[in-house]
């Protein structure tokens, strides 16, 4: 093993070594970036062409390469998605963003307490019967929520169009169980101890002890499952018709499907879907790499 | 475990029972009922146009599905397709992850600036996605991917019909999966990168390997149980396929993006034959599981050989 001032020695002499400019290092650097910038534009192409779409009459968005042109650009599209969704028979958009920003609130915040306390309590707590449901969660964790799409809308089908409906089936995640129960079970295990021996209950030593030394797991688990409710689309698509419920990603899959095809407004409908969430993945990117980073189960 | 000796059994049985209660209660409602009940209705038949209730018929969903020279084939078709999808946006996605990770594992100026418009995608719902992706393939010259590539092959490719050409349907579908993908798998595969000890590098570097050489003998062996862990849920992934197929082609141009997935939602939700679409789900995840136990055998001989 290295010590620390090895492999601080180390890092200034690789320091000036990268330093030391020499013809083929720049030429390698160059490429370097000529590469990623390509590939760059390549990946922003598409949500270019979008931002750009939004601010152009329909007529000019479908133009080929010439869609990505700005020109006679208006913010006239999205006022004619503010008018177009502003009765009851196509709903309103405040309401679309409510319904969503509902369900994946309620998904979120729910999952949080009901996973971690389940979590914890599988890491940390001696019950009977714990060995049992910890099998069952590991099972849970590959099966995909598609696999039982069907049989819920069987059987909640006389609850369809209800806010219930969408945020009840999400809120238990095995997947969320198995993140929290890894995390708890790396925590040093003396505070905890201590703190029992003292007559702390199990409880209080999880609000007390656990949930302070957390949080990160908890910013993952919140971003991963976000994530995955505001962009739900397979069950709404069951189990929601009514413009009261819907949330946003369903109901731009129906703007799209009802003629005529507006692209202009369609764009700014997409715009407006995404642009919050990409404030806040731009905020917290941070966050966002570390929570995808940490999904990985490699065991 | 066992019974532990410093503190009373019976109070942490109490309170891990009711900690775990709500969880417990909302996995069994909403996973593990739903599950059997799949089970239960792909004996019957089960559909909503149907006078009367439920019938029992024993294996005759699965006889339809697997067996039926009639109504298998459709099948087995949508089965191919998701099988051909995994083929084509496993290697592709998992390839483009390594090499964009690689890149982006340099020590450069501003790097994070490029992790972050590779990673974009990852936050659009795939409903959005699906639907710029339409407008990117619009099938004649008016549509922006045919005017990219008619410029950039001065005039010499032809206008392409992306998602009418039954040839090309799903390969259309498959790339924008891994446009919106990748991001996610770049990252994962990024920490692992991050996992391999530099004195490997430093070691490989002091026997004079090349770059080329260090890839292959320190990056990919070090990134074994990443890419192990990337494909398993990228073809889990491809198995689910639905979203971008509901909204674009629909399953067509002539079956050419039927998907397993979307065979179970139109036979329940369209046709409302709830027991043949219960039938498709459970042999849906009977594939999946075969797909994880073989994740667990690959990954079994990897501890080993180490």
């Amino acid at each position: 093993m290295t010590t620390i001032q090895e492999n601080q020695a180390k890092k200034e002499v690789m320091r000036r070594i990268r330093r030391s400019r020499s013809p083929k290092k720049i030429i390698k650097t160059t490429l370097h970036y000529l590469f990623l910038t390509v590939i760059t534009l390549i990946f922003f192409a598409p949500i270019a062409y979008m931002l750009i779409g939004s601010l152009k009459p329909t007529a000019e968005v479908l133009d080929g390469i010439n869609g990505f042109i700005p020109k006679d650009l208006s913010f006239a599209n999205y006022l004619q998605v503010f008018a177009t969704f502003n009765d009851d028979s196509m709903g309103f958009l405040w309401r679309f963003y409510a319904n969503s920003v509902l369900v994946s609130f309620v998904i979120v915040f729910g999952g949080l307490i009901v996973n971690s306390m389940i979590a914890y309590a599988l890491a940390r707590l001696r019950w009977r019967g714990r060995n049992a449901v910890q099998v069952i969660v590991v099972l849970l964790v590959i099966l995909p929520f598609e696999a039982i799409a069907i049989p819920l809308f069987y059987l909640l089908r006389d609850y369809r169009n209800t806010y219930f409906v969408q945020f009840l089936p999400f809120i238990a995640s095995a997947f969320s169980i198995y993140l929290f129960y890894t995390f708890f079970i790396g925590l040093p295990l003396e505070i905890q101890e201590s703190a029992r021996i003292d007559g702390a209950s199990p409880w209080r030593i999880y609000r007390a002890i656990i949930l302070p030394m957390s949080k990160p797991v908890f910013a993952s688990v919140t971003i991963l499952s976000f994530l995955s409710a505001w962009s739900s689309f397979l069950f709404p698509l069951m189990m929601v018709d009514d413009p009261l419920y819907v949330p946003l990603p369903l109901e731009i899959q129906v703007y799209f499907t009802q003629p005529p095809t507006d692209w202009g407004p369609i764009f700014a409908f997409g715009v407006i879907l995404v642009l919050p969430v990409l404030a806040v993945f731009l905020l917290f990117q941070r966050w966002f790499i570390q929570s995808v980073a940490a999904s990985a189960i490699k065991g | 475990m066992g019974k532990s000796k410093r503190t009373k059994f019976g109070q942490d049985n109490l309170a891990g029972l009711l900690m775990s209660l709500p969880g417990i209660l909302l996995l069994v409602l909403f996973v593990i009922v739903p599950f059997f009940t799949a089970i239960v209705l792909s004996f019957f038949n089960v559909d909503f146009n149907m006078v009367g209730g439920p019938k029992f018929w024993g294996l005759e969903q699965y006889r339809r599905i697997l067996v039926d020279p009639v109504t298998s084939p459709i099948f087995y078709k949508a089965l191919m397709n998701n099988f051909t999808f995994a083929l084509i946006v496993v290697p592709v996605q998992t390839g483009l992850a390594v090499l964009l990770a690689v890149m982006l594992n340099a020590k450069l100026k501003g790097i994070a600036f490029f992790r972050t418009f590779f990673f974009l995608p990852v936050v659009f719902p795939m409903s959005l996605v699906a639907i710029i992706w339409a407008l990117m393939f619009s099938r004649d010259s008016l549509g922006m991917l045919n005017g990219l590539l008619n410029l950039f092959s001065f005039g010499y490719i032809q206008p392409i019909d992306w998602l009418g050409d039954p040839n090309i349907a799903l390969l259309s579908i498959a790339l924008l999966s891994v446009w919106a993908g990748v991001g996610f798998q770049m990252v994962i595969v990024l920490a692992g990168l991050q996992e391999i000890p530099l004195e490997l590098y430093e070691a490989a570097s002091l026997d004079r390997a090349n770059w080329w050489q260090r890839f292959w003998n320190v990056t990919i062996p070090g990134l074994r149980n990443t890419l192990v862990f990337v494909v398993i849920i990228t073809t889990i992934f491809s198995l689910r396929l639905f979203d971008q197929v509901f909204i674009l082609t629909k399953g067509g141009p002539i079956d050419a993006t039927q998907t397993v997935m979307y065979q179970a939602v139109t036979s329940a939700f369209v046709e409302g034959n709830v027991g043949r679409a219960s039938a498709i789900t459970v042999v849906f995840v009977v594939i999946i599981i075969c797909i994880t136990l073989i994740q667990r055998v690959v990954l079994r001989q990897n501890r080993e050989v180490k």
